[in-house]
């Protein structure tokens, strides 16, 4: 049998690709309609107090100008808390744009001005005065440490730190010992798209939203219970989102906007925020974290301690696991763990490309490096003499883990073993060379969703469910799951997403989609399967009566006796044959739960990098870069290459350029725009190779699929911070390692 | 040729101006305010052309002007009265893709795509200038245009494959 249509595991094109190079892929900005008129948002000038007044005169004479909506004109809106709670939200009082005259964070939206054109919208918004009674604010972190405390409420994915055995004892005991502290301030996800809705209103009330989410379902039903609507009357649609990072996980302030104007003008409305404005969403919180190791002389790890305090909002308690990673990753049998809060006047923190792992590994791997070099004993060695093939947290096994092969693939790739403890060793005039490596770590997670599926007499065949496309690859691995499984050529296959109306997906994040909606897309197609078989039974003289469906087979658009593959039948003559114009399933994956309940499910990874190190200006090059990931079944090698790469790029993002800087002054991030907010520009990113290493895994889910989204960051930052150490002999502990703490 | 109104009652009078964007000519009444990207996107009506921070910080909303590569949010559209523009929507010939999109598509030199016609007529721009000829050239040359998936390795490979051979 001449199998051409196996395409998991292929390194296929996007199937969005085409839509994306012309120009022909819509984003939420990109709608248009009869009498289209757009909102822009004023933001507040101040991080706490109350507004005296706000003067809308001068702005409401301008012709054109249709309504400026604050909090003194915008009224019959939703009453209760949990009418503003969204998929993602932290425990808390949810935030109530334009309900109140409090004001709790700087560029918090106090007025949306309405007006026929951009221009004069933007415009107004300028002439709109507000006048405030300042109160006094706190946003600085380590000044207030004392105040930490521990989070209120619970958020599901969040794992309450645990400790084990006698840290305190062993720790004493241990005849190598580390202490460190380490710090990073506030990070803004900054997608290239900035936060947009538009809202097309329709004579009979209803309105259809395009909006900027990872979950559209997340967008519907914060539309609907916030202002009253019933599901027929929004619909909600997000078929492209140019990128997202977390900052779509909940719905964000121009959606509200949007929708509150088209609903009170009856009008067509488009709002998008400022790149200003992208600094008054969520934020990967500031974090101060402090690791205690001590050790035996041979490198065993008699004893962990890691604390963490974040910084949260004054209404929502934001949480991630930061610290739990140091009780995962190394076998050590008395781990400490604490994780605090410090409420500050900010909006509150978002989850954030790998949330709390990109934070507590840096720390954890970084610290791992320091005790390294204190018990002179080689990095990776170290690592490999505390390797663990269970979760200690939880004394379980690992479904997988391949990070062993990671360590030697990726050294080897990388030459490691060439390399020279001694820090400054590599030095060629004033550039200095070093490397280091980390190890990285994320969960492997399933979250709900359902896919349908539709197979048509032409044999196409449509599949859809509520998740969505980020850049993350969706469309593309999903059709070659639904392909590969009705054995269809992929041009026959469309999927979708992004549509409020098809099956339930949750949110599109924490690397879960591959994995949860893949399974959801091949039971759909394996319910196909069993109907197209029922079907052809009923055919007179058929072959196939008296099969199961695990004796037929699927390839090149036609099924397959297994055994005798020479009994065969188009899909297509099944549907005429038996009369039959579609074949429409829903499908409900169900996890094997009891199973699932016995292991640890992570995927893991291992990164090495090369610095050049200025020595005159402190200036940072990553020169080279080798990560090698253990993420189960790659459904596509080329798209989950990029993945992976685009994490690495975060991860020398967070190690080297970017952090929203807090004027505690002012209470503000005054970097807040692209030219001062750094990120890597093309310049700045090198080589960068991507080893995928073969990791079967039956027990995550049928495919075996472990999800590419954050692995690829985790790790990198302190593998650049150990190599400097390496190039220079400086142990830079606070992210950005920018050029000041160089010199 | 197609007329694009933009009836705004300000107190400024409107000019009347013509853009020919991929080969249409578009004659427009805007006010001095317009950028050339909010008239291609928000009074022409084609959003290919993205805008990512206003500032011409980013490059997302590159388009070829006259053959050259301009950041269409730091141009008013007033001052390209008469100008022959390329947007994204122009890139592909007949709807056959021009080497750049299938080099793009081919070395996946894009994830969520929000950047990519910026990066695609930026780096047309960019061969038009015949500037680059190594790999550390075209980095430094495409480095106006941000992209935050990280695509960067990817964005050059696609250049470096058909750099000289248009």
């Amino acid at each position: 049998m001449n199998n051409n249509t196996n395409y998991i595991g292929k390194p296929v094109n996007r199937v969005d690709g085409y839509a994306k190079v012309t120009g022909g892929a819509k984003y939420a900005a990109d709608h248009h309609a009869r009498g289209l008129c757009y909102g822009v948002v004023v933001s507040a000038g101040i991080a706490k107090g109350k507004i005296l007044h706000i003067d809308t005169t001068e702005a409401m004479q301008l012709e054109g100008v249709f309504k400026i909506f604050t909090h003194e004109n915008v009224s019959g809106l939703a009453w209760f808390n949990h009418s503003y709670k969204d998929m993602d939200a932290p425990p808390g009082k949810h935030f109530r744009y334009l309900q109140t005259d409090t004001i709790t964070y700087s560029q918090q939206p106090v007025a949306l001005v309405v007006a026929e054109t951009f221009e004069l919208a933007r415009y107004a918004a300028s002439l709109v005065k507000v006048t405030y009674k300042a109160d006094a604010h706190v946003t600085n972190l380590t000044g207030n440490l004392d105040q930490a405390r521990p989070p209120k409420g619970k958020k599901s994915g969040f794992k309450k730190p645990s400790s084990r055995g006698h840290f305190d004892k062993a720790f004493t005991a241990a005849p190598v010992t580390l202490d460190a502290t380490y710090f990073h301030g506030a990070e803004h996800h900054n997608p290239m798209e900035m936060h947009a809705t538009t809202v097309l209103y329709y004579k009979n009330g209803s309105i259809t939203v395009y909006d900027k989410t990872q979950g559209i379902l997340n967008t519907q039903s914060y539309v609907k219970s916030v202002f009253g609507l019933s599901g027929r009357k929004v619909k909600a649609l997000s078929p492209f989102v140019g990128g997202a990072f977390g900052s779509g996980l909940r719905p964000q302030y121009q959606l509200f906007m949007a929708v509150l104007a088209s609903l009170e003008l009856k009008r067509s409305v488009k709002v998008m925020l400022t790149r200003q404005q992208m600094f008054s969403l969520g934020f990967r919180p500031i974090t101060q974290q402090s690791l205690s190791i001590g050790s035996m002389e041979d490198g065993s790890l008699q004893a962990i301690k890691h604390e963490a305090v974040s910084g949260t909002s004054q209404f929502e308690d934001y949480v991630e696991n930061i610290v739990n990673w140091s009780g995962m990753l190394y076998h050590c049998k008395n781990v400490k763990q604490s994780y605090q809060l410090v409420s500050l006047d900010t909006y509150t923190p978002l989850d954030m490309r790998a949330p709390g792992a990109v934070t507590g590994m840096f720390g954890l791997e970084c610290a791992m490096d320091e005790l390294a070099y204190k018990l002179n004993i080689d990095p990776l060695e170290l690592r490999y003499i505390n390797y663990s093939v269970e979760d200690g947290s939880m004394k379980k096994p690992y479904s997988s883990k391949a990070l062993r092969d990671c360590y030697q693939q990726a050294a080897e790739r990388f030459g490691w073993s060439q390399r020279n403890p001694e820090p400054r060793s590599m030095k060629n005039g004033h550039l200095l060379t070093g490397w280091g490596m980390a190890t990285g770590m994320w969960d492997a997670m399933t979250v709900p969703a359902r896919a349908k599926a539709t197979f048509t007499a032409d044999g196409r065949l449509t599949v859809g469910s509520a998740t969505a496309d980020i850049g993350t690859g969706t469309y593309t691995i999903m059709t070659q799951i639904a392909a590969e499984t009705l054995g269809l050529p992929m041009d026959n296959v469309t999927f979708q997403l992004g549509d409020a109306s098809l099956p339930y997906a949750y949110l599109e994040g924490g690397s879960a989609t591959a994995a949860s909606v893949g399974t959801a897309v091949q039971k759909a197609c394996m319910q196909v399967r069993e109907r197209l078989l029922d079907l052809a039974k009923d055919i007179p003289d058929s072959p196939f009566k008296g099969l199961s469906v695990a004796q037929v087979s699927f390839a090149d658009g036609m099924m397959f006796m297994t055994e005798t593959p020479a009994n065969f039948i188009h899909l297509k003559d099944i549907m005429t044959l038996t009369d039959t114009g579609e074949i429409n399933v829903t499908s409900t994956p169900l996890p094997n739960v009891f199973k699932q309940m016995k292991y640890a499910k992570n995927t893991h990874a291992a990164v090495f990098v090369e610095v050049q190190v200025d020595e005159e200006l402190g200036a940072v090059k990553v020169t080279r870069v080798v990560s090698a990931v253990a993420a189960g079944r790659i459904l596509n090698p080329k798209t989950a290459r990029s993945q992976i790469m685009g994490g690495i790029v975060w991860g020398i993002s967070g190690a080297l350029h970017e952090e929203s800087v807090l004027d505690h002054q002012f209470g503000r991030f005054i970097n807040h725009n692209y030219a001062e907010y750094h990120i890597p520009v093309n310049l700045d990113i090198n080589d960068i190779d991507v080893i995928f290493v073969e990791e079967q895994d039956d027990v995550v889910n049928p495919m075996g699929i472990k999800g590419v989204g954050e692995i690829g960051q985790v790790g990198v930052a302190a593998a650049i911070a150990n190599a400097i150490y390496h190039a220079t002999g400086k142990r830079i502990r606070e992210l950005p390692i920018t050029l000041d703490k160089l010199l | 040729m197609d007329q694009v109104a933009a009836s705004v009652m300000v107190d400024q009078p409107t000019h009347t101006i013509t853009l020919t964007v991929n080969k249409i000519t578009y004659e427009l009444k805007v006010l001095p305010w317009v950028t050339l990207l909010d008239a291609i996107r928000e009074y022409i009506e084609l959003p290919g052309t993205k805008k990512g921070c206003d500032h011409g910080q980013c490059g997302a909303c590159t388009v070829l002007v006259n053959g050259k590569r301009i950041n269409s949010c730091l141009t008013l559209a007033v001052m390209k009265n008469g100008a022959d523009i390329t947007t994204i929507e122009g890139v592909a010939e007949d709807g056959v893709l021009h080497p750049l999109q299938q080099a793009f598509i081919d070395h996946d030199a894009f994830q969520c795509g929000y950047c990519t016609p910026g990066q695609i007529c930026s780096a047309i721009g960019l061969i038009n200038e015949g500037k680059a000829t190594t790999r550390e050239e075209i980095q430094e040359l495409m480095s106006g245009n941000l992209c935050r998936c990280g695509a960067y390795p990817n964005i050059v490979a696609a250049v470096q494959q058909v750099n000289g051979k248009l």
